[in-house]
This record gives C-alpha cells, structure tokens and sequence, in this order.
C-alpha cells in the first residue's frame, strides 16, 4: 500500500515530521517499507503556454516555439518532441533551471537558433520513469506557476509493508483512522450524501450463493462521457499510489479503492446481456480478463455472469468484453461484499493477484457499500457526467461477516501485558478503534467495526491495547520461571562431540542443500526411493537427498577447480527416503565424509602420500572409539564405490549403519576429479549412542607379550582371524594386535604372513611358561584347523 | 732416583693436560695406575728399599699418585663438559621450523552460530529439541492457525511434495509437536533447516532457523521482551539498542519484530540497515492462550551470523568454498 502523505494530511495532520510520522506508524505495527519524494529535485520550472510553434529552418526533427511562461515576453524555445502544439500547456524549464541530475538550463543555439530553456517530459521532471513526448497539462494550468507549487510535487510517497491481518489499513482513510488514534487527534471519515436519482431504470440482480457474496449493490449510470479528462489532482494521487490514469471511470473506482479501501467495478452496460447473475462458474466455463488473458474456470470459483456467461471474476478482474471503452455511454456500477473465505486463494489459482483480490482475501468492509457506490456515483456524475439510477441491494444478513461482543478482563491485561492501565485509557483506546466499548463487572465487553476481521478474541483487543501504548512502553522482566535441574545423560554422544573429533582430524564441515539434481542422485545412490518436490526451484534442486555424498561431491569438485588439492569435509543432516510398499517417508540423521589428496597438508617434514582407504578408516575407529560401539567392516559392494575397496559397517547384530569406500572409477571420471575420493556415511543413531563405563578389577599379575607369525591365504581377511581368537572368549588374552602384514619373497605365493601380537595376563596368578605355552597351542590348532593357518617357518 | 720420579710425574701430568678425549685419558690412567702402571710399579719398588727409605719414598710416591689423579679427574670433568657442549651444539634444531601435523578443519559458521544460541539458552534450562523436515500440512500451518489459504501462506512459499505434505517453513511446527506431547513447564529450543520457494541475492531455498518458546502457568509479554532482550546482549556480546515492533503471526498474541540497533554502523544509518539504524532480526509473540500462557520467539541463525562476522552474501554459507570456510576455524 502506497500514498502520497499531504493526502494522508489533508485530513488528520499531526504536527511531526515526515520522518516521526513514518516512525509512529512502523512501530504500531504499521511498517513502513519505504519512503520517497514525489518526484526529483529541481527547480525553476513552470507552467508555459505554447502560443506559436514554426518548423526550425535547419533541423527536420526541432520546432522553435514561442512560449508563454508569465513574464512580460514570450520566450523563444526549441523543442523536439513531436506532441509539441500551439495552445499546450507544458512544463517550462528556464534558463537557471536544475533538473534531476544537477541538469542546468542555459541560454543556448540549437543549430543556429536561440533557445531560451527547455520544454519537460515527465521523465525528465523525474515524475516517471518513461515518458513519451512532453507532459501535457491541462487547459486551466496557471501559466507561470512554479510546476511544484502546481502539481504538489513536495510529496513523499509512503510504503506500508502491512501485515495480512491489517486489511482495514489498505486504505487512506484506515491509515487516517491509526494516525487520529496515535496522535489523539478527532477524526471521522466523510460524510457521504446519496446522489440524485436521474432514471429509474435498474439491472434485475440475482445473488445464487448469498454465502460467499452477502451484498451486492449496483445502479445503471447512463450517459456518462467517458472521453472526460481525470482532475489532474486525481490522476497525480492515483500517480502516487503506483495507478496509471485510464480514463475517468476506471481512475474514479481505482481512487475509491485507495481511498475507501473498496473494491468497485464498472461495466460497460451496452455489453451486458440481460441480467445480472453472482454464481459458481460453470466447469470448463472461460472468460477473457481485462488483463487479455483468458482462463479457464473451475466450478469452484465465483463468477458474475448476465445471460451470456460470465463477465467478471467476482472481486478479482473483469471481463475484457463487457469492459468499459472508448464507445461506452451507460454503465453499471457494481459494490459488492465477498467473503474472505471465499475469496482466499482464488485469484493465486489462476495465476492473479490484483489490488481488489488483495483486499476482499483479508476482508474489506461489509459495510461501507453504500457509502462507496455513492461516492463513485458523485464523482463520476461531476466528472464525466451522466445521471444516476436507484441502487440495487441484494443482501443477505445472515451471512454477512458478525461482530461480536468480545469479552476483556481487566486482570487480564495486567497479567499478559504486566502494566496497569486505567479503565479511561482502554476506553479511549478502542473508542478511537472504532469499537462499541461496554463497561462490565471486571473488564468491558467490545464490539469490534465492520473493517476489523481480525478482533475475535480477548487475546486481540490486548494486543491493540499493548499496540497503541507502545510495545516499548512496556515493561521488561528476565525470566523466572519453575526450574528443574538438568539432566546430564552419559549414554547420549553429542553429535558436537563428534564433529569436533573430525575437525581436530582435519575435516571441514559442509552444509549442503537437502535437495539435489536427481541426475546426481539416480548416479551416485540408483534404486533408492526418490522423493521428487512438486515445485523445485530449479532441477539441480528437485529431489531430497536420500544420501549426503551428493551434495559432499558437489561441494568437493567445486574447491578442485578452484584449486584445492586437498579436500576433507564432512556434514551431519537428514536424509529422506520412501520406505517400502507403504510410501511413508523416512528422514534419518546420517553423518558423512568425503576425503582427497594427500593424506597430511604439504610440509617439510613428511613425505608427501595420497589418502588411502585405512586412513579414512582410522577417522571412522576415531568416531567409534568414542563411543565404544564394535562395529565390522565387511567387504560389500555400493553402485557407487570402487568394488574392491568397499566396506559396509555393521554392528555385531549385523545390522548395517553405513559405508565407507572409495568413489568408483567410473563416476571419478564422470566427475573429473583425477584422483580417489574417499566417502563415508554413518547413520547418527547408532553414533551417538554410548555405553556407560563399568569398572573391571586391575590384575596385579605381570602381562606377557607372545608373538606369533601366521601363513593364511592372501584373501583371509584379518577380521576372521581376529574374531576366531575372540570366539576363544579366554580371558587371560586381554588384546591382539596386528604389527605385520607381509607378502612376497619367502612367504608361498597366493598366501600372506601374518604377525600377531599378544598380551597374556590373568586376574589371580602369574602364568607360567608352560601355561602360556599351552594356551598359544590350543590359539593355533584352532586356527589351524578352521583357517588353515600355519606357522610361518 | 728422585729426579726420576719427578720426571715421570711431570710427564704424567703432561700428558693428561694433553689428552683430547676421555678414551686417550683413560689410557693414561691406566699406563700410570693400572697394574703395570708406572705409579703402581714404584710402590712395588719400595720393597727393595731401606727400612729408613721406604716411609719416606712411599709419601713422595703417594704424592705424586695424589697430583696425578687430581690432573686426572679435572681433565675428565673439563673434556666431558667440552663433549656435552659439542653434543648440544650439534644437536641444535631450528625452532622456527612448523610443527609436522595432521591440519586442522573447522565447524560451519552456521553451526557455530546455532552452539552459540543453544549454548545460551541451555544455561538457562531450555531443552533442545529437534523435528522433522518433511512436514505435514497440520503441524506446518494447520495446528498454527494458518488454514488452507490464508494470506500468511503466500508469506512462506511452500514447498510442496504433494497437497499435504510440505518441505517446513519454519521451525514452529516443532511447538506444535513438543505440546502434543509435554506438560508445562516447557522450555524448548528447537534449531534446524527450513525451506522456501525463493532464490535470489538475499533468500536461499534453504536455511536455518531457531524456534524458541516457553509454556508457564504466569508467563507475560514482559517475560518476552526481557528473554529476548537478554538474548540479544548475549549474542552479539555488546549492550546493542533493541526495540519491540507489533507485527503479525496467526499464531501468536500480541506478536513483534524485533530490531536491534544495527551492529555494523552502531545505528548512526548505513547500507545495510537501509539507513534507518535498526535491524530486524526475530519475530516474536505470546502463543495463544488456552490453560497456560507461553511466549514463543524466532530467529534466523544465517542472519545473526552474517550480522556477528560482517558476512555479505547469504548464498556464501551453500557454496562450501574451502576459502570461506576456513575463515572461521
């Protein structure tokens, strides 16, 4: 909503500042997005009269003029626009003159002819930003008056930013009514007497859904001249408030709108084909708008339709057939109330959004019609002529929008708001809302205005009341509330913890979109149940990720080719599969990882090495080494992952919580990384979990070291040996470790060596030799025999 | 016989003044000490002597042992202090030299922005409590007094999957399931990804946000303005100007924006705040009131961390650029 503030004064002009106004208004919850001049800085212009006009003697496109501009002598002026004609009135910039810019008028010879200032455009008084040819004023412009003075051009536009429940203040007089209240200043909207009835000839009206229209006023003006010229006064606040002038009646239901806050439409009464009837569109049905759009109806829209089919979208648009034009001599002048209800989202469904449409979805006033139609009567009788006929009203009371008596406990305010307020100041308060205000045993009883729709509850009339008083006004208090102590659960790893764990590894963390190309998606994770938005903003951002590697690649590939060698991010999020046969959707936290390069930065003291695949593995045992889960790492293949360096992660349950492999060759290549990249992905629930510590008594026993060197077969992973002594369960082994891996010369070919640390020790004695002995024995027969392991010679 | 011993000793001590290593100085010991020594072999030699003689000689000879092993051991001690030294200087490292390492990477601006607000609020009992990101209609808009369309929708620019089943606007819908479940006294602090259909300079179709809000059996606006403003110093850790605007949410009653005096110019007007000296940066509000009052508040964790660090460009935090990110480790 935007209007020229000396039309805001014009009725209740409080002594601020333009400055102090905008303010006062932003902070009763009236935001005030912007505020511009009326127009650009300039001066010395005014109003001339061209009284003679030759062709210039050397240029074909230039006109010497002769213009009158209030002086003792015309003044010779050489104009180039071709609107230019003698008797016009126009903008005169004389020599001195500054136009927008810092522009400066000076005497000057146009190809040889004298020129005494310049003719303006609109544009070029920085009144509009295009104009074609020269502003024509009109016949009754006071020759000589400063151009300023004339057209008010000392104006600041103001732009409310209004929040949806506000719709009483998309309107001057709405705005009016908040200033009178905040300044405590009277104010009372015009009087509006009827118009003289010229004719009695009406339009048979029938309202088929009272629910959704509950009135509807229209009257037949007839003999209207539609060629009549717009007061410039109107056309420069219709300016202001963002309209074009388009002809007298289309501006004079425009000014009503802006100021009235009611929407108005005007059809051409010639073109309606007997009468007037406001139902459902008929499905399929179409309509061609004013706006030369055609649409194609539902059955769920309202339409206004005569005899033919429908000629408005009822408080949207209308019609482009029965439109007024150019031949137009009777209308008909429609004033309607339509429910929010029914209005909420019709016009978004066809793709509108009109100024009417804004007004009737939050509420317009059920009960100004009359006094709207009549004001549009008048003005359009006094400007383009034409005589009245009686009003038509169809109305039906009991679906017209109730305002109900809302109770207010005084209490109430105390406790919500934590300021008394004197029963005198909360009924002034609403008093200058508009509101009935009924004195009650504790509190009063008020009865919100037609224009309120958004006073239903006691909550609201408090909220008004903390409004006007000044949210700042209020007062402030920390906190205090009932307090708990809180609880410090010891088996719950934060998912803070761990990310710190990467970042002190060297990892960066990436925030990546949830949504991603579905091309990306299909490569790196085929098969997964894809959840595709309705309305992507774009296809490289249309289906959720239902693995965060996406997003990881994405981000990774973007710092190689800004020159980053080395890459390790990881992010912690959800994402979103369908699950099964069902459809149900499942969001999971997963954290993932994505490493390449080398494994340490460049420096002095290292070798420089690629990142291998235990490296990014001891990250994962770091992880898992926090929270003492045991997990497997067991060779399996990913649609996405190298095949030979893949492994899935299981807990000793075998259920799977995520993977770690290196990118497959292939989508390296389709990527154009040229070099491996490493990826992980761990489901966050079975990471974040922790196992409490239970002490287990010391041994006060020495602990022996046996090593034992073992020939297997080359493709035995070491996870088999290892849960094999496990299986064991003899718990004088406390822990084995691996400290060789060796094949090649000495050692049989398609067999490996082993060596195996381990660490002897027992809770109750000190093992002897032959013990220790026994118990290494009894560890390589089974060995032996259930993994053909031998000792290596 | 005498001149001789003199000799020896002169020589002894000689050569232990000469000796240029503890090896060639334990040679000496032992050439003069040892069992064949020549200290050793005089005190052999004393048998053969007058029974007058021998005490006599015997002093002399011990006398001499004395200066010798006197000379000894000095030279010892000044040839292993020479050894260290040389063993010091060799092993003389350049300090400036870095340090050989594992890098170290860094949390998100966002993530740390999100702790920093979470910290602040856990210091004070709220609990943090997350939801889902793909939300239905009812808890994204329905439960929160915004119908089917309602004008506050065309606020939000929904993503949709399918007419019931949104990407969430806002972190609110996580109030409405905390209250489906919990009894008063809540305190809840709900951070996490939002989405809207917009993508331009200042939006980004996703983003983070912080829901905060507390249920109580006396919770005032009062209680509001004084939790947000706290916050607020907390945050920016600097007594900032914060003013209280009314403003609309369907689900909340009185509802405001908050503005903060604009903490890159100090309020004095520049570009980021438009020239009028304030930001927004929260949207608050009294939930409405059933058996209980509460107070709800809201904020958006990109905003606070452009305005805390003078970031410029929202679509930065997405882009993941190495150079970006380690700004903030």
């Amino acid at each position: 909503m935007r209007f020229s503030e000396t039309w805001l004064r014009e009725q209740v002009n409080p002594d601020l500042t333009t400055e102090a106004l905008v303010e006062q208004l932003t902070m009763a919850g009236l935001e005030v997005d912007s505020v511009t001049p009326a127009a650009a800085e300039f001066s010395g212009v005014v109003v001339g009269k061209v009284i003679a006009m030759e062709q210039h003697s050397n240029a074909d496109k230039l006109k010497v003029c002769s213009v009158d501009v209030g002086g003792d002598e015309p003044l010779q002026i050489v104009c180039g626009a071709n609107n230019v004609s003698v008797g016009m009135r126009v903008p005169a910039a004389l020599v001195g003159a500054v136009l927008p810019g810092d522009f400066k008028i000076k005497k000057s010879k146009l190809r040889g002819e004298l020129s005494f200032g310049m003719l303006c455009s609109e544009q070029e008084l920085g009144i509009a930003d295009s104009a074609e040819g020269l502003m024509a004023l009109p016949s009754n412009a006071p020759v000589g008056v400063d151009i300023r003075d004339y057209l008010s051009l000392d104006d600041m536009l103001i732009e409310l930013d209004l929040t949806p429940n506000r719709a009483d203040c998309l309107s001057l007089d709405g705005v009016r009514r908040e200033v009178a209240l905040l300044n405590k200043m009277p104010w009372q909207p015009d009087e509006q007497k009827a118009v003289a009835i010229g004719h009695q000839e009406t339009l048979g009206v029938t309202v088929s859904e009272p629910a959704l229209c509950s009135r509807y006023l229209g009257r037949l003006i007839k003999g209207v001249k539609v060629s009549a010229q717009t007061p410039l006064w109107m056309q420069e606040r219709l300016r202001r408030s963002g309209h074009r002038s388009l002809g007298p009646l289309v501006d004079i239901t425009n000014y009503i709108l802006l100021e009235l806050g009611q929407p108005l439409h005007a059809f051409d009464a010639g073109q309606l084909s007997g009468e007037i009837v406001v139902r459902y569109a008929n499905k399929d049905e179409e309509i061609a708008l004013l706006n030369d759009q055609s649409v194609t109806l539902n059955d769920d829209v309202l339409v206004i339709a005569d005899q033919s089919g429908p000629v408005a979208l009822a408080g949207v648009m209308g019609g482009k057939d029965s439109a007024v034009g150019d031949d137009t001599v009777d209308i008909f002048l429609e004033c309607a109330f339509f429910s929010p209800e029914m209005m909420m989202g019709k016009a978004r469904d066809l793709g509108l959004h009109t100024d009417s449409s804004h007004r009737f979805e939050r509420g317009v006033d059920p009960f100004i019609q009359r006094r709207a139609i009549e004001r549009a009567s008048q003005m359009i009788i006094d400007i383009a002529g034409g005589c009245a006929g009686p009003i038509t009203e169809i109305l039906d009371e009991t679906y017209l929008p109730k305002r109900l008596p809302v109770l207010l406990r005084a209490e109430r305010i105390a406790k919500v708001l934590g300021v008394t307020m004197a029963q005198g100041e909360v009924e002034d308060i609403f008093q200058r809302l508009g509101m009935i205000v009924k004195r009650q045993e504790g509190g009063w009883l008020i009865t919100p205005p037609g224009f309120r729709f958004d006073i239903v509850i006691e909550a609201d009339l408090i909220e008004e009341l903390g409004r006007v008083y000044g949210y700042n006004n209020l007062p402030q208090q920390s906190l205090l509330m009932h307090a708990q102590l809180s609880s410090a659960p010891e088996a719950v790893l934060g998912i803070d913890r761990i990310k710190d764990l990467l970042v002190d590894r060297g990892y960066q963390e990436a925030i990546t979109y949830s949504f991603v190309d579905e091309k990306d998606q299909q490569t790196v994770a085929p098969g997964e149940g894809i959840i595709a938005l309705q309305n992507p903003i774009s296809s490289e951002l249309s289906v959720m990720r239902t693995t965060i590697w996406c997003g990881l690649l994405n981000a990774a590939y973007r710092n190689v080719s800004r020159q980053h060698s080395r890459v390790r991010l990881f992010e912690a999020g959800l994402c979103f599969k369908t699950g099964g046969s069902t459809g149900t959707i499942a969001q999971e936290n997963m954290l993932a990882g994505l490493v390449l390069g080398s494994q340490l930065p460049e420096q002095w003291g290292e070798s420089s090495r690629k990142v291998d695949f235990y490296d990014v593995k001891a990250d994962l045992e770091a992880i898992f080494a926090l929270n003492g889960l045991a997990v497997a790492f067991v060779a399996q293949e990913h649609p996405a992952l190298h095949p030979g360096q893949t492994a899935a992660i299981k807990t000793k349950a075998g259920e799977q919580i995520g993977w770690l492999g290196v990118l497959h060759p292939t989508l390296e290549k389709h990527y154009g990384f040229g070099t491996s990249v490493f990826l992980f992905e761990l489901k966050q629930e079975f990471v974040l979990n922790r196992c409490v510590p239970k002490f287990t008594p010391l041994s006060k026993f020495p602990s022996v070291r046996r090593d034992l060197a073992l020939i297997v077969d080359e493709n035995m992973p070491v996870s088999r040996i290892l849960s094999e002594i496990n299986g064991f369960e003899e718990e004088s082994i406390k822990e084995v470790i691996i400290f060789d891996i060796y094949s090649g010369e000495g050692v049989e070919g398609g067999k490996k060596s082993i060596g195996l640390g381990f660490f002897i020790q027992n809770l109750t004695q000190t093992m002897t030799d032959t013990e220790i002995d026994g118990l290494m024995a009894l560890v390589l027969d089974k060995l032996a025999l259930n993994l053909n392991a031998k000792l290596r010679d | 016989m005498s001149v001789t011993r003199e000799q020896v000793l002169i020589e002894a001590l000689a050569l232990v003044s000469d000796a240029q290593d503890l090896k060639e100085l334990d040679q000496i010991r032992v050439r003069y000490l040892g069992k064949k020594g020549e200290f050793t072999q005089q005190m052999k030699a004393l048998g053969k002597l007058d029974a007058e003689q021998r005490p006599i000689v015997g002093q002399a000879i011990n006398h001499s042992k004395e200066q010798f092993q006197t000379a000894l051991e000095s030279r010892k001690s000044a040839l292993q202090s020479e050894q260290l030294a040389k063993r010091l200087n060799q092993e003389k490292i350049d300090v400036s030299l870095p340090g050989r390492s594992q890098s170290v990477g860094g949390i998100h601006p966002v993530t740390i922005t999100l702790r920093r607000i979470t910290e602040i609020f856990k210091g004070v009992g709220f609990e943090v409590v997350e939801g889902p990101e793909i939300e239905d209609d009812y808890h994204n808009f329905e439960a929160l007094n915004i119908p089917a369309h309602h004008p506050a929708r065309a606020m939000h620019d929904t993503f949709y999957f399918d007419p019931h089943t949104v990407l969430r606007t806002h972190t609110s819908p996580v109030q409405v399931r905390v209250m489906e479940k919990g009894t008063p006294p809540l305190k809840v602090i709900a951070p996490g990804r939002v989405y809207r259909c917009d993508s331009d300079i200042t939006h980004t179709p996703m983003f983070h946000q912080v829901e905060g809000f507390v249920v109580d059996t006396d919770v005032s606006f009062a209680d509001l303005k004084g939790v947000v403003f706290e916050f607020l110093r907390a945050f920016f850790e600097k007594d900032i100007q914060v003013r209280f605007r009314p403003s609309y949410f369907p689900f909340t009653e009185p509802s405001a924006e908050v503005d903060i005096e604009c903490v890159m110019c100090d309020g004095v007007g520049c570009r980021v705040c438009s020239h009028t000296g304030w930001l927004e940066v929260m949207g608050c509000g009294m939930i409405h009131p059933y058996q209980f009052t509460g107070l709800a508040f809201g904020m958006g964790v990109e905003r606070l961390a452009m305005l805390r660090y003078g970031i410029n460009d929202l679509r930065l935090f997405f882009e993941n650029d190495l150079k970006f990110l380690e700004q903030f480790n």
